[in-house]
């Protein structure tokens, strides 16, 4: 899944840093995802993994790291089992 | 008394990939129905409108500063008046936070130009009114 988020991140998050080079639990903001950027990881995020993210988990942490959007991923695997 | 302001800037190009990208699901995701019809024009939908938005949106959660909090983008709103000036209403959560936190007076101007835009919001900011403040909970 770790590789799956990064590509989705390569592509959609507009880092200033090679996203293959990040370690898990680096911060991607500080790697220069804008706020912007991270709808964008969002939304292709759950077009790949098909889930969606509610309103409780629309917030900085849960896009933070990759580490962290593989938490919120797995939780939402959980929640929203796909059909 | 005391002023608390938010200033962001958004890239024109990351909203018309945006739209390009994941069309209605982005633009119903993040905008309220006034705010999209704000930006339709008869040649179609203008990504700068909605980047100016995207960051009226920043900047009030800059001002508002929930601490690792979800709040909707779409309670927040930048609704535009008949003479062409903006401002900001807040509702749900965004407007709770608000009240908690004592902000008031919101105040709103955006801009674009040269494929960015931006927006500065200005509160005014009374401890003497908060409900509480969630920074000094336990």
């Amino acid at each position: 899944m770790i590789e799956e988020i990064r590509k989705i991140i390569a592509e959609h998050g507009r880092l200033s840093v090679d996203v293959a080079g990040l370690a898990p639990n680096a911060d991607l903001y500080h790697a220069g995802m804008t706020s912007h950027a991270s709808v964008n990881v969002m939304l292709a995020l759950e077009d790949h993994f098909d889930i969606e993210f509610p309103d409780r988990m629309l917030k900085r942490s849960v896009f933070e790291s990759i580490s962290a959007i593989e938490s919120a991923l797995n939780e939402l695997r959980a929640e929203q089992p796909v059909s | 008394m005391a002023p608390r302001v938010g200033i962001d800037l958004v890239s024109v190009e990351s909203v018309r990939e945006s739209i390009d990208k994941h069309g209605d699901r982005y633009l119903n995701r993040i905008y309220n129905e006034n705010e999209l019809s704000d930006c339709h024009t008869p040649q179609g939908i203008v990504a700068e409108r909605l980047a100016a938005r995207f960051a009226a949106k920043e900047a009030t959660l800059k001002v508002l500063r929930p601490v690792d909090e979800a709040i909707p983008w779409r309670t927040i709103e930048v609704v535009r008046h008949g003479a062409g000036w903006v401002e900001v209403e807040l509702s749900g959560r965004a407007a709770a936070l608000a009240a908690e936190a004592g902000l008031s007076d919101f105040a709103l101007s955006i801009s674009h130009e040269a494929g960015y835009a931006s927006a500065i919001v200005i509160a005014e900011l009374d401890l003497r009114n908060r409900r509480s403040d969630p920074i000094e909970k336990t």
